[in-house]
């Protein structure tokens, strides 16, 4: 029994976990397409999200699967949770393809999985050591920072604009407060409040 | 991913498995590291953070009984601490309930989504200086963070699923207030990790080794503040009280999870409770020292231990740096209760005001303030060659100099930054032990009170603000 688990190498445990992400990744995104119920399609892009998340740990990005997991599973899932809540008409209301759409919808689907498995089986990935010789998060900001700053600040720049049309799009009218009479309720309101 | 293999066999065997190996004579192969992790998870882990949860759940009524003097659970057990073991019980063989209407299957996810996140933030904090699940994780602040931020899936999902107005409402409060909080919250944090220079918490924590004057809280005074709004925002981020908008007892029946009964509210209660205790553990870590004592003792005699390579004083210590530890986060968890049982609760409009408009913008001016101190104040340099590489106790001072000698400071050029943490540590120290007075008074002339449960105050006269003729 010892020697069983003893024979478990790195590459065994890894590829067990690249399974396990590669797994929950791709059958979450299958049933963001396949489902029925708009609030269970973001409920499997969760899954989805987090599956990817997984793989960069795996990869050894911690920073970036951290990242991942902030900014989409804690922030774009959740907007995306409230546009489909908001909206939606019932909390069953279910797609009904046509049987047409979804010929053409697997068809195409088809074509597509064909010609990225066909480039991916064809094409020699060069695996490449990284060159990773200090704190990786120190590497990571310097490089942040000195090299990639431009595009940093460029994002930073987008990021803004986005905040400022949001809030400018959600500001509403304000109505012009019409003279309210002052008796003695709303007195006691004004100053309890 | 050829990078993985190396990483796991030159990482520095930890405590653990080097008495392991030496001692069961187990070879620390990844087949036999993951084997251990997992029974690590199985014995430790999830007994801990179950007890954990029970304990919290029982300080809680007990803390909030004598604030509101009354005695809280007295019946089961000495003094009522099994209180929270019949609860489980009872919570355990209830009827499963599912609403009709309600979305089966997401009703039944959310629980998980909820606890596992807070379950699984746990390997990230330093018990001890070899005491922590994962030592190597080099993100681990932001890790707890990223992995904070799926609970709020559950929460939605939780009141989503469940069919019901006041869940829904409650739900999408709770998703507003936990992500607006978060940006004051991660903005704190990267005050206090500006002024530490690593995110892995065991680095933080042997930074912090020297003596009260190096905990990170003391470092500098744009520090000290963040402490305070870092743990307001948290309290926000917990949906805990002043904050508690989303379980508002008083106003949406049980908000999210009004139509959760059984072992399946037990989660949320538990999460609830992990997460507390989670969020003290950052801050502790952060900020108050993590396992070290005030006088730098721990720092001190695991440097001693280390170079002697005394295996029984590294395992005592590290058992005396877990004491400390758990000491310290119970201690902020009791101020959380302490909190949620004395402050009324704001409207949601005011909770989010005072994010926006007040938390945010302080949190910015802190981390401005601090950026410039830390461009314009010399610091205490360590010659380590790379920072973080390779062993995390290379953080400790006590290798280095000797803390509490302001010589040795000067030597290095870090006048500016010994002085101002002696000041701001003499300030924080005489805050606690003024409010730990104020505390031991208001106890001890209490009891003197013979009108406490049978005598109320006689309400027959409003008082003076109130009466306008």
């Amino acid at each position: 029994m010892i020697a069983l688990v003893d024979s478990i190498s790195d590459q065994t445990l890894t590829t067990a976990l690249f399974y396990l992400f590669a797994l929950l990744s791709a059958g979450s995104a299958l049933g963001v397409a396949i489902s029925r119920n708009i609030v269970r399609t973001a409920v499997f892009l969760l899954g989805a999200l987090v599956g990817v998340g997984g793989l960069y740990f795996l990869l050894n990005a911690e920073f970036l699967a951290a990242v991942q997991l902030v900014v989409y599973a804690g922030g774009t899932l959740i907007l995306i949770i409230f546009g489909v809540m908001l909206t939606s008409k019932s909390p069953f209301s279910r797609f009904e393809p046509k049987l047409g759409e979804v010929m053409i919808a697997i068809s195409i689907g088809s074509v597509l999985l064909i010609a990225l498995v066909m480039g991916i089986l064809r094409t020699t990935f060069a695996s490449q050591e990284l060159n990773i010789t200090t704190y990786p998060l120190v590497q990571l900001g310097q490089v942040l920072l000195g090299d990639y700053l431009i595009p940093f600040e460029l994002a930073s720049v987008l990021l803004l604009v986005v905040m400022i049309g949001a809030a400018y799009l959600a500001k509403g009218r304000r109505e012009i407060p019409q003279r309210r009479e002052r008796t003695e309720a709303s007195e006691t309101m004004r100053r309890w409040s | 991913m050829a990078l993985i293999p190396s990483l796991l066999a030159d990482s520095a065997p930890t405590l653990l498995q080097r008495l392991l190996s030496d001692r069961l004579g187990l070879t620390p192969s990844p087949g036999v590291n993951a084997l251990v992790s997992l029974a690590l998870i199985a014995v430790v882990f999830l007994p801990v953070v179950s007890l954990v949860a029970m304990f919290s759940i029982w300080w809680e009524r007990k803390v909030a009984g004598h604030i509101q003097s009354r005695l809280g659970p007295n019946r089961v057990g000495p003094i009522g601490l099994l209180q929270s073991l019949a609860d489980g019980i009872k919570l355990l063989l209830k009827e499963d309930l599912i609403p009709k209407d309600a979305d089966k299957f997401l009703f039944r996810l959310a629980p998980y989504l909820a606890f596992a996140p807070a379950f699984a933030a746990f390997l990230a904090l330093p018990f001890g200086p070899d005491m922590t699940f994962e030592p190597r994780l080099s993100v681990g602040v932001f890790w707890i963070l990223a992995i904070l931020s799926i609970e709020i899936m559950g929460v939605i999902l939780a009141g989503w699923a469940s069919n019901n107005k006041w869940s829904v409402y409650g739900a999408m409060r709770e998703a507003c207030q936990m992500v607006s909080y978060e940006i004051p919250l991660g903005i704190s944090i990267i005050v206090g990790i500006m002024a530490a220079g690593t995110l892995n918490m065991v680095q933080l924590g042997h930074l912090q080794a020297g003596g009260i004057h190096t905990w990170l809280i003391y470092h500098n005074p744009f520090a000290f503040a963040a402490f305070f709004t870092y743990f307001i925002a948290s309290l926000a981020s917990n949906k805990r009280a002043p904050f508690d908008l989303p379980e508002s007892e008083s106003e949406l029946v049980a908000g999210f999870h009004t139509e959760y009964s059984g072992l399946r509210f037990s989660f949320f209660f538990f999460a609830e409770y992990a997460a507390m205790f989670i969020i003290a553990g950052i801050q502790t870590a952060l900020f108050l020292g993590g396992w070290n004592d005030p006088f730098g003792l721990m720092g001190y005699f695991y440097n001693q231990f280390q170079t002697s390579g005394n295996d029984v004083g590294l395992f005592i210590v590290n058992l005396v740096g877990v004491g400390i530890f758990v000491t310290k986060v119970l201690g902020l968890v009791f101020v959380q209760m302490w909190i949620r049982w004395t402050l009324p609760r704001p409207r949601i409009d005011q909770v989010l005001y005072a994010c926006v408009k007040v938390l945010l913008p302080l949190a910015c001016a802190l981390l401005l303030g601090a950026a410039v101190w830390q461009l314009l104040v010399p610091e205490l340099s360590f010659p380590t060659a790379l920072p973080g590489a390779g062993d995390p106790s290379s953080y400790n001072p006590w290798r280095y100099l000797h803390p509490w000698n302001y010589w040795d400071w000067a030597a290095r050029g870090a006048v500016a930054t010994f002085v101002m943490q002696m000041l701001l540590a003499l300030i924080g120290v005489a805050g606690f032990a003024a409010t730990s007075a104020w505390v031991f008074y208001a106890f001890v002339s209490g009891r003197n009170l013979k009108q406490r449960l049978t005598d109320p105050l006689p309400i027959d006269k409003a008082p003076e603000s109130l009466v306008k003729a």
